[in-house]
């Protein structure tokens, strides 16, 4: 497999369904077995900050996060929708790799039926292809224009 | 009608959900808190360490800018054109010799003096200001600023008590605590809750909710009711330092006293452990520090995880948390990874804390309509307002109402300080 617009717009399709569909192990399974996965106010990112809002090193750290999410926090109830742009790739890496851009929105419904527009931002997404040719995320740098979360940032972006 | 009559009990164990609802209360507590006797967070220093730096900031909804001027004096004034009222400075922060307003360019020297003005004289000897016009009475409106471990204040009150007397001893304390050593800023996060800002500064001083609402502390043991801790106050009740000791209380001691409830760590397990870690940096073994300064500011150590944040109400149904996450300048590599790692903790989309936006929106929201029933504030029990040596309390919420009362000028005859 190679990594053509095309087959970043199915990785994309899959992430964004995956999630919005609450199917976090399946959206796990995207990821690399060494990966990283950030979401970072643009005001810390173009200030140089180091800080983010979610910061899992690790593909242990993102399942951690899985599961605090499932079993131990409260949040309010809601359903996401995850409008993705069209990809670019903006790098080419060793072994067939591609680093690619996506703008997103992602818009957050209640359970009145009431829809807010709860984040905007860019992905700016590390793709490597494993043993068996497959696409997975290396690296997902969630850029977070709508800084300001709207209530607060429970399932991933 | 704002008066003493608002209160159905002396010792402010009954809150009338009109006074998180009602725009006449926010009013005056713009006119009477943020814009009164209070001392508001501002900034740090470390954040504008050379002159010519700036910040926004606000006290309430007032925009403010803080700046360092030429002699390394920190300014800090209403960014507000005395011309015709624009933002001066639009910028979040920077580097500038001047502050200039876009609108017509009027001029402010960092020191908040309007020091020019274009077209002053007219052109050709025609229009412009009157000669007599005073460039002295039209500065930028300048907050009296006051610095605490590097921590700055603004008030608008000329006559406000000292910063030192305002905070008081168990918080000044607290400050060198915390601040005792440079602090580099690792990066802000902000929240927009659709909740009364004052449902946000109660919920900083509640300790009985803790370790119930935030599941994540509790099974991790990062928060227990069962932990030695409780609750400490200056002497006026307004400001509060709850307070917990790591590793003072056990699985099994928990266990029991939640009566199996929430105590998952059996079953849950963290497969980054690292993530709750505690690293004792301090001569105590605290693992909670959660110092809420009135009005707005708190300053939160959970576990390593270090930072201010700053209520701003945006309306009587709007707060914005903005939170600024804090390292030290001598942090080693590991410590400062580390401490990245424990933002995971705070913040919108902390596993300890994104709880509290949703539980203050839940309580906003359903006590809108029915403006003449109130909250209970009883746990601790009622009466004098007083430190305590126990976690399951939410006495420091009456010390909050106590001062709001004072400041708002409706304190009941007979009311427990």
């Amino acid at each position: 497999m190679t990594l053509d617009p095309v087959s970043l717009m199915a990785l994309f399709a899959d992430y964004s369904g995956l999630l919005d569909a609450g199917r976090y192990d399946a959206w796990l399974a995207l990821f690399a077995t060494e990966c990283r996965y950030t979401i970072m106010p643009r005001e810390n990112h173009e200030q140089g900050l180091p800080a983010a809002l979610i910061f899992c090193d690790s593909r242990a750290m993102l399942e951690d996060r899985i599961e605090a999410l499932r079993d131990a926090n409260k949040y309010n109830i809601h359903n996401d929708r995850h409008v993705v742009g069209l990809p670019r790739i903006v790098g080419e890496r060793a072994g067939g790799g591609v680093d690619v851009e996506a703008p997103f929105a992602v818009y957050q419904s209640d359970q009145e039926g009431e829809t807010r527009l709860f984040a905007t931002g860019l992905y700016c997404i590390r793709v490597a292809l494993d043993a068996h040719g497959t696409a997975r995320i290396a690296d997902a740098l969630v850029l977070l224009d709508t800084a300001a979360v709207p209530t607060l940032l429970s399932t991933p972006l | 009608m704002i008066d003493a009559t608002i209160w159905p009990a002396l010792d402010y164990s009954r809150v009338p959900y009109r006074l998180y609802h009602d725009p006449e209360f926010y009013d005056r507590e713009q006119a009477r808190i943020f814009r009164g006797p209070a001392w508001n967070y501002l900034a740090l220093e470390a954040e504008i360490p050379r002159p010519g730096d700036f910040r926004a900031a606000y006290v309430g909804d007032t925009p403010v800018i803080v700046n360092r001027d030429r002699d390394g004096e920190i300014r800090a004034f209403v960014n507000r054109c005395a011309h015709r009222g624009a933002l001066v400075r639009r910028e979040l922060c920077g580097n500038a010799s001047e502050h200039i307003c876009i609108y017509h360019q009027w001029c402010y020297a960092l020191d908040g003096q309007l020091t020019a003005i274009p077209f002053r004289r007219g052109v050709r000897g025609e229009g412009g200001l009157d000669r007599d016009f005073d460039m002295g009475a039209h500065g930028l409106r300048p907050l009296r600023v006051a610095i605490a471990n590097g921590a700055v204040f603004g008030t608008f009150c000329a006559d406000a008590e000292p910063l030192e007397t305002y905070l008081g001893e168990p918080i000044l304390a607290e400050l060198r605590r915390v601040l005792h050593r440079p602090v580099r800023v690792l990066g802000y996060t902000r929240q927009r809750i659709r909740a009364n800002w004052k449902l946000y500064a109660e919920n900083t001083r509640d300790n009985y909710h803790a370790s119930l609402l935030h599941e994540f502390l509790v099974t991790f043991g990062l928060d227990r009711a069962t932990q030695v801790g409780g609750v400490r106050m200056d002497a006026r009740h307004r400001h509060n330092i709850t307070w917990a000791e790591a590793d003072s209380d056990t699985d099994e001691t928990a266990r029991s006293a939640y009566n199996g409830a929430n105590i998952r760590n059996d079953h849950l397990r963290l497969r980054e452990p690292g993530l709750v870690g505690f690293r004792r940096e301090r001569t105590d073994n605290l693992n909670l520090i959660i110092t809420s300064i009135f009005p707005g500011m708190v300053l939160a150590v959970i576990s390593n995880s270090l930072a201010i944040r700053q209520i701003r109400p945006r309306g009587v149904g709007e707060v914005e948390v903005h939170q600024t996450l804090l390292g030290y300048e001598d942090d080693t590599p590991d410590m400062a990874l580390h401490r990245l790692h424990q933002a995971n903790l705070v913040g919108p989309a902390g596993l300890v804390s994104m709880e509290d936006g949703e539980a203050i929106e839940l309580a906003h929201r359903a006590s809108r309509p029915d403006r003449d029933r109130m909250t209970v504030i009883e746990l601790g029990g009622g009466g004098v307002i007083s430190d305590r040596d126990y976690r399951v309390n939410d006495v420091p919420l009456r010390g909050f109402w106590s001062y709001y009362a004072e400041l708002l000028d409706i304190e009941p005859a007979g009311a427990v300080r």
